[in-house]
């Protein structure tokens, strides 16, 4: 299936560069939600089968992957919504549509790939297709935008690269000579405790680039920002979640080795900067856009806080990670509403919300509640078990420093949503202000909801892949 | 034989430091890429055969000719001055450079467990850095690209070092050349030259808080 997925992926990609008809353009992103779907179900039901060597359906890309078939549908709704009321060329929107399906099949297989080379190579594609989505307006902006975001997303695979190159000089040693997950895994304890930390810190590096970390999360910043905004809500969710696993694989593997420690401390150190870095930069953003995509670097923290916790912290960051994918598209679909009655991205210019549009109010309303991890949010739940397994592993300070930071961070973010609901703007003129119907808002209370329900009660069968997913981690 | 061709490459990474025009630069590239091709072989005459001319052909078709030409005809294309532009002084260069390689050399030596050859370390970690240097003091976006391209030479004396058990990882890591020096110089060619008047990083500040 995975192979078929692949294959039909790619088809319709190639169908969308060529394609100058509306009606074409739907059917195949119809085809394409389904095509998704159906991958979904297929790993789904044969979890853990290898299929063509190197994509294996653990649990954790199991999750993932119906995460992202979920997203996906919203995500084509809203990019048909945006060409509606932003006119471009056939050939533009072929580019655009194809692009967005190379870069949602190449996230998924990212998921699958059970081989660090194979991983590394998807990873690449995602920057590839990305940066064609950010390209999509063709100004200056976006032109620096783009810029910015492949050559930092290069440097750091190229970092991964190496790191994966002192894998193979740590493993070549030991008569090893492949590079999957489960034999490395297995030999962990064997291998060479330097070149692991060497190679633990460059894989680390690089993928933060994906994941939205301290060091390298500036360029995603900007590629969130410059994007449109059904792009902006891939980059910023299930995009991310790819560095992530990234990350979490090879964290995998030094979990059962003596450098666990350190690498606990590594990442607890990344995060809180990410934590402390999102916090600083949301006091002083006007840009709504930057704003959410900075919020997203404060929730990637607060999911590491709770990878190097340990204990119930693994949990919590796997279940964190699923609802921050649902609640920050819900938010990036919402700002395309706001830039079509505003016609402006800065906090300034908007304002009075309710009174031209109060479903999309409404939305972003609950969406502050719900990403501000207010109950009932379910990222409420996720993020007080993150705050209980650092509390029980004995990280008190770095709990203290998270928790005002994080009210520096609600702070911030209410005073702008506050401010862009209920204060008058200034100069702006109402006359053209178009009505947006409710079915537009429809996805984001669906998305929005579903945070709300998996937080508060997660399915049997969420629980049971989740706790699957983290069973190979020391309890 | 490789230990001299990888000394050279080296040497050239501290000519590159007191070079002061385009030019030099292109041409120190196409060097590097000419020597790598001859290490590649050396190193590489094991594997089997496709995978062999594969490896080979990129470093001397793409690495020492294509690139350097694709460079040359952006910079004649986008009318781009003959200086560098540092904003440090070239001895300063030159200093920090045999710092960065002397310091790689410390570092290989105190690495206990020789798992590689020290030499192919020691190469490839001074070529990262004088990259990362190379892409920080400089103010044209083209040698940005430049240094960017000095890392992936020395990621690809590192592969080398592995390449003859894996040589899946080689492939990779040519792939990662191809794709990036493509996108890129695509971009660079075909879209900054038109847009910006001028190429340097200066015109890269506008999307910030």
């Amino acid at each position: 299936m995975i192979g078929i997925f692949l294959i039909g992926s790619l088809l319709i990609s190639l169908a969308y560069f060529f394609s100058k008809n509306h009606l074409l353009n739907v059917v195949l992103a119809f085809a394409f939600c389904l095509l998704h779907g159906a991958l979904a179900i297929d790993v789904y039901i044969h979890r853990d089968i290898t299929q063509l060597v190197y994509f294996t359906p653990d649990a954790l890309a199991v999750i993932l992957v119906c995460v992202n078939s979920i997203i996906c549908i919203p995500v084509f709704y809203h990019s048909f919504v945006y060409f509606s009321k932003h006119p471009y060329k056939p050939h533009e929107m072929g580019l655009f549509f194809g692009a967005m399906v190379l870069l949602t099949a190449s996230i998924s297989a990212a998921y699958l790939s059970n081989h660090m080379g194979i991983l590394w190579i998807f990873v690449e594609l995602t920057t590839l297709s990305a940066s064609a989505l950010i390209y999509h307006r063709r100004n200056k902006l976006t032109l620096e935008g783009t810029w910015k975001y492949i050559f930092i997303c290069s440097i750091s695979i190229t970092l991964v690269f190496i790191g994966i190159l002192f894998v193979t000089l740590a493993i070549q040693h030991k008569g090893i000579t492949d590079l999957f997950y489960t034999t490395l895994s297995e030999n962990a304890t064997l291998l060479s405790p330097f070149w692991l930390k060497l190679s633990f810190l460059f894989i680390f590096t690089g993928f933060t680039a994906k994941a939205g970390l301290v060091p390298m999360y500036t360029a995603g910043i900007d590629a969130k920002d410059k994007a449109p905004y059904p792009a902006g809500a891939i980059l910023a969710s299930v995009l991310m979640n790819v560095g992530f696993v990234g990350i979490f694989r090879f964290y995998e593997i030094t979990s059962h080795t003596e450098i666990f420690a350190w690498t606990n401390n590594i990442l607890l150190i990344s995060a809180i900067l990410s934590v402390f870095v999102a916090a600083v930069y949301m006091l002083r953003v006007k840009n709504i856009k930057r704003m959410m995509a900075y919020s997203g670097v404060e929730h990637m923290g607060i999911i590491m806080l709770g990878i190097a916790a340990g204990g119930i912290g693994y949990y919590a960051a796997i279940l964190h990670l699923i609802l921050h994918s649902f609640a920050k598209p819900a938010l990036f679909f919402q700002f395309g509403q706001i830039y079509r009655t505003y016609g402006s991205k800065s906090v300034y210019d908007v304002g009075h919300y309710f009174k031209y549009n109060i479903t999309g109010a409404l939305v972003l309303l609950f969406a502050f509640f719900i990403v501000t991890a207010m109950p009932p949010s379910g990222m409420f739940v996720s993020e007080f078990l993150v705050f209980k397994s650092l509390f029980a592993s004995g990280y008190l300070w770095v709990l203290i420093l998270t928790m005002i930071l994080l009210t520096v961070i609600i702070w911030a973010f209410g005073k702008n949503v506050f401010k862009m609901l209920f204060i008058k703007p200034v100069d702006f003129d109402e006359s053209n202000v178009t009505r947006i119907p409710f079915s537009e808002s429809l996805s984001q209370y669906i998305l929005l909801a579903l945070v709300v329900y998996l937080g508060l009660n997660p399915p049997e069968q969420l629980v049971s892949l989740i706790h699957s997913a983290i069973s190979t981690l020391p309890k | 034989m490789i230990n001299i061709l990888l000394i050279v490459f080296t040497i050239s990474l501290i000519y590159l430091a007191m070079a002061n025009r385009m030019l030099t630069y292109i041409r120190i590239i196409a060097f590097q890429g000419a020597l790598l091709f001859g290490v590649a072989f050396i190193e590489l005459i094991e594997i089997s055969l496709p995978n062999l001319v594969f490896v080979l052909l990129e470093t001397i078709i793409i690495k020492a000719v294509a690139i350097p030409l694709f460079i040359k005809y952006i910079i004649d294309r986008n009318h781009i001055t003959r200086e560098a532009e540092p904003y440090v002084s070239n001895f300063f260069s030159v200093v920090i450079v045999t710092v960065i390689i002397l310091g790689s050399f410390f570092l290989a030596n105190a690495i206990t467990g020789t798992h590689v050859r020290k030499i192919f370390f020691i190469v490839a970690l001074s070529s990262l850095f004088t990259g990362l240097y190379i892409i920080i003091t400089r103010r044209k976006i083209l040698t940005h690209v430049m240094g960017f391209l000095i890392i992936e030479n020395g990621v690809f004396v590192l592969s080398l070092a592995v390449g003859s058990e894996m040589p899946m990882l080689v492939n990779i890591g040519i792939l990662l050349d191809i794709f990036v020096s493509v996108i890129l110089l695509g971009i660079f060619a075909d879209k900054i030259g038109d847009v910006f008047e001028e190429q340097d990083v200066e015109q890269l500040r506008n999307l910030k808080d």
